[in-house]
């Protein structure tokens, strides 16, 4: 199954709301309530940084019985080093960003620790992909 | 300890989720920065922040946190009171510190998370 949703840059009322209507889908889908937090948490982060940090994005969110697979796209700045950036506490927020609740350089590096799998693309100037894979329903964990 | 119990324990103003005062939390979190919430593991957790955004409401319905305590006198908006009633959030208004809440809170039993 396949769901769509558009994110818009700088709006902090609705960031957030893609990542609501992901939960439901996964709640609906009787995804284990672990499962489900690790991936919405990472999410929420993900989605916040589009908003935080590019003009906008897409979030495409492929669920299927053992792997939940979300990529997040986004016209924005990009990121000159991936590297530096995934690293805790590394922050290029504005004040708004973090009068907001989000702004510490957290982000990233908690995507990481909620997902099985996460990769990171950019191009400066042109915009973010940021894929979140995490295994679901999976027998030994 | 029951979420009806805290409310009456500081003397607080529950803004939404009465009808679910029942429910129990044992440990507790304060602060002001989402991403440090949305670093923890932690189940029957209660957030205690100075932060009164939708921001604080979504990132309790990520986490699974049942329940907000905004400290220092800050509001709950409207719009902050319909996404916590979609998520069976229960937000409570405290007009003093911090501070003063965990003080009581902790004397009362609640647990720090580490
Ligand atoms: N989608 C994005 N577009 C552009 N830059 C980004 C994006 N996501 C993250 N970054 C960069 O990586 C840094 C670290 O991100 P993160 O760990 O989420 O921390 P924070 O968002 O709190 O700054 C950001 O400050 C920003 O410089
Ligand atoms: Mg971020």
């Amino acid at each position: 199954m396949v769901f769509e949703f558009e994110v818009q840059g700088g709006d902090f009322a609705t960031a957030g709301n893609a990542s609501s209507q992901i939960k439901k889908i996964l709640k609906q889908l009787n995804v284990d309530h672990r499962d489900i937090k690790r991936i919405v948490v990472a999410l929420y982060e993900a989605e916040v940084n589009i908003v935080a940090h590019a003009f906008k994005g897409r979030i495409i969110a492929n669920i299927d019985t053992s792997e939940v697979r979300i990529r997040l796209v986004d016209e924005g700045p990009g990121i000159p080093d991936i590297e530096l950036a995934m690293q805790q506490g590394y922050s290029t927020a504005s004040s708004e960003v973090r009068e907001m609740g989000f702004g510490a350089g957290m982000g990233l590096p908690n995507m990481k620790k909620n997902t099985d799998e996460m990769h990171v693309t950019s191009v400066v100037d042109k915009g973010t992909t940021v894929e979140l894979i995490v295994f679901i329903n999976q027998p030994t964990t | 300890m029951k979420i009806s119990e805290i409310v009456s324990l500081l003397n607080a103003t529950m803004v939404c989720g009465r009808e679910l005062g029942e429910r129990e939390v044992e440990y507790g979190f304060a602060s002001d920065l989402m991403s440090d919430v949305l670093t923890l593991e932690t189940d029957n957790l209660l957030l205690i922040t100075g932060l009164a955004n939708n921001q604080a409401v979504r990132t309790a319905e990520m986490s699974d946190i049942p329940c907000i305590i905004f400290v220092r006198n800050k509001k709950v908006t409207q719009e902050m009171i319909e996404l916590a009633v979609e998520s069976n959030i229960t937000l409570i208004e405290y007009s003093s510190s911090m501070f003063k809440a965990i003080a009581i809170l902790s004397q009362a039993g609640i647990k720090p998370v580490f």
